[in-house]
């Protein structure tokens, strides 16, 4: 066989779109993926379908029960849950894309040039990788809002530091295996050069796995986020958040109001599952069709 | 590496709280102005003149003696701030680490060993609840157990042993139910790889006991990633305490560790932190001779990759 044979048959071998891939990950995939459109119609539409102001609410109608147009009722401040609700779902789905975002792309290019250079470069970032292990992502949110004040974009960007050794470990291993093939060899002795072969052959033969990582990690990074915002150093009251809103309605639980807090909570743990159960399925897509 | 990874952390934790903003005299003074001669006190007592690095050196040799300077909002030395807290996130660690340590390796074992309608049921109950938030699973607990049938406190820690578990029951659970959820699945699927090996194949037609099987064929290598597994989400609950404390009120390390970030208690910031990376790295070094010990291949000298 030659060169260009093995090159050819290796790279752009499955390019089957994404509704085939979707179909493989069974009902369960696909439900899943049902759900993470509606957050995300949500998340992009959410402020124009609330039907109330989210800021503004009338005290008179404190933790009064679902009636009317309001189908969840109000909270603590008399606000309409329904419209924060559907408002909130912005932060909430921005703030993990934007984590996931980050730590993939650096974490794949940590990855790949580790696995490509190998040697001393290699090593280095290796061990710095395995300091960055020594922080989990909730102390380095608190220590981050301590350094530039509490918000969304800091609890973020510390998120995506502390997942990034986790991306840059598993994506190193599939980097080194890829690495390993014949066509890599192939294309180098025809003369490509080391960022054509990895940005479009190595990179894309890894995709299956980075999607699957990615999903995976959005679930992980809804629930720190929204951890970060009950502590109060994530997004930052009024605006609505599905994590603030567990915290500014818990006194509802314990006065016999439990809906508003019970409402956000449900938002976030029903996403949180579809993306875990997607993320699995894809991981285990992947992970066959490398057998 | 131990030593290596907790001087890092160490140099990290200290440079960051050194570039916040913010002057330190003004934190101090808390915003009036102070006669030169008190500024020149205060600098030297915190030793504010000294470059960087000579700072960094002085806090690193204090904090090695357990001593982490004075708290500036409390008036008080930070490691007796810390003492009188850390037996509550411990205790609370602690019992959320035998809680997913009994129930999920046991969900696991009975969904491995058992396939059928509980396996199905379990794989189910198992992905929602690896999906709860500890935040969220603590609101729902107090709803049921507290509001609705009064079994449990809704805040405190309790006195005395019984006192203690009384009131730290609900924030275990709570801490405990994604990681519980995350150690049956993983136990669930070695236990059914191992039993699928050809070793467990030879040992079931040699006629070995089903009871002896388990123990000596399966459990044995399947500890190897329950061990992992269980160490890196117990490892995982010392940061995810803060949360729990928080929705408890709970008056222990990461609660007060985010009220010091609020109100920029700097060397509370540090200090907890310090307490924190060095705790998580110490679970980790355990697991790491756990391993040594479950598999005799592992020595400790090399890695387990």
């Amino acid at each position: 066989m030659s060169a260009d044979a093995v090159a050819t048959a290796a790279a752009p071998a499955k390019r089957r779109g994404w509704w085939a891939l979707l179909r493989s990950t069974g009902p369960a995939g696909i439900a899943s993926a049902i759900v993470i459109v509606v957050a995300t119609f949500m998340a992009v539409f959410g402020s124009a379908l609330a039907s109330e102001d989210p800021y503004v609410g009338r005290l008179s109608l404190s933790f009064l029960g679902s009636g009317g147009g309001n189908l969840l009722g109000f909270d603590a401040q008399g606000r309409d849950v329904m419209s924060r609700l559907l408002v909130g779902a912005r932060s909430s789905m921005l703030g993990p894309l934007a984590v996931v975002a980050i730590c993939m792309s650096v974490g794949t290019v940590f990855a790949v040039t580790s696995a490509w250079k190998r040697g001393t470069y290699d090593a280095v970032v290796s061990s710095g990788m395995d300091v960055l292990f020594a922080f989990p992502g909730i102390l380095l949110a608190i220590l981050a809002a301590t350094v530039f004040g509490a918000g969304l974009p800091a609890a973020a960007l510390a998120l995506a530091v502390a997942y990034t050794p986790y991306v840059a470990r598993v994506l190193r291993g599939a980097a080194l295996r890829e690495r390993s093939q014949v066509y890599v060899d192939a294309l180098s002795v025809q003369g490509a050069s080391s960022f054509s072969i990895c940005m479009k052959h190595l990179i894309p033969n890894m995709a299956p796995l980075i999607v699957a990582q990615a999903t995976i990690l959005f679930g992980y990074a809804m629930v720190d986020l929204a951890a970060i915002s009950f502590l109060g150093l994530g997004v930052q009251p009024p605006n609505p958040d599905w994590g603030v809103m567990v915290s500014e309605n818990q006194s509802g639980v314990v006065q016999g109001y439990p809906m508003p807090a019970l409402a956000a909570g449900l938002c976030i743990v029903v996403v949180v599952v579809a993306f875990n159960v997607l993320g699995e399925r894809l991981y285990e897509r992947s992970q066959a069709e490398r057998r | 590496m131990l030593v290596a990874t907790l001087l890092i952390s160490s140099f990290i934790i200290f440079s960051a709280m050194y570039l916040a903003p913010g002057n330190p005299i003004a934190v101090l003074s808390g915003g009036r102005s102070l006669p030169p001669e008190s500024i020149r006190v205060l600098e030297e007592r915190f030793h504010l003149n000294e470059p960087f690095f000579t700072q960094y050196w002085l806090w690193l040799k204090a904090a090695l003696h357990g001593d982490f300077g004075i708290s500036i909002a409390q008036r008080q030395n930070v490691s007796s701030l810390i003492t009188a807290r850390v037996w509550t996130t411990a205790a609370l660690v602690l019992y959320a680490s035998i809680i997913i340590l009994v129930i999920g390796i046991a969900i696991g074992l009975i969904a491995g060993l058992k396939p059928g309608l509980l396996d199905t049921s379990s794989l189910v109950a198992t992905s929602v609840s690896a999906a709860i938030p500890s935040f969220v699973a603590a609101i729902v607990l107090i709803l049921v157990f507290s509001v609705k049938l009064g079994w449990f406190p809704t805040i405190g820690t309790g006195e005395g042993f019984a006192g203690t578990v009384h009131h730290l029951t609900l924030p275990a659970f709570a801490l405990a139910i994604s990681s519980l959820a995350i150690v049956a699945r993983v136990t669930r699927s070695s236990v059914r790889d191992e039993l699928g090996r050809e070793h467990v194949q030879t040992a079931v037609s040699r006629g070995i006991p089903y009871p002896q099987l388990v123990r000596r064929h399966v459990l044995r290598n399947a500890a190897i990633p329950i061990t992992t597994i269980a160490g890196i989400t117990i490892a995982s609950l010392i940061a995810l305490a803060a949360v729990v404390e928080r929705a408890f009120s709970l008056n222990g390390l990461g609660a007060y560790l985010v009220s010091a970030s609020n109100s920029k208690d700097f060397a509370v910031v540090q200090g907890i932190s310090l307490v924190l990376v060095t705790a998580f790295v110490v679970v980790n070094l355990i697991v790491d001779i756990l391993y040594a010990v479950l598999d005799p291949r592992v020595s400790l000298g090399s890695r387990a990759t």
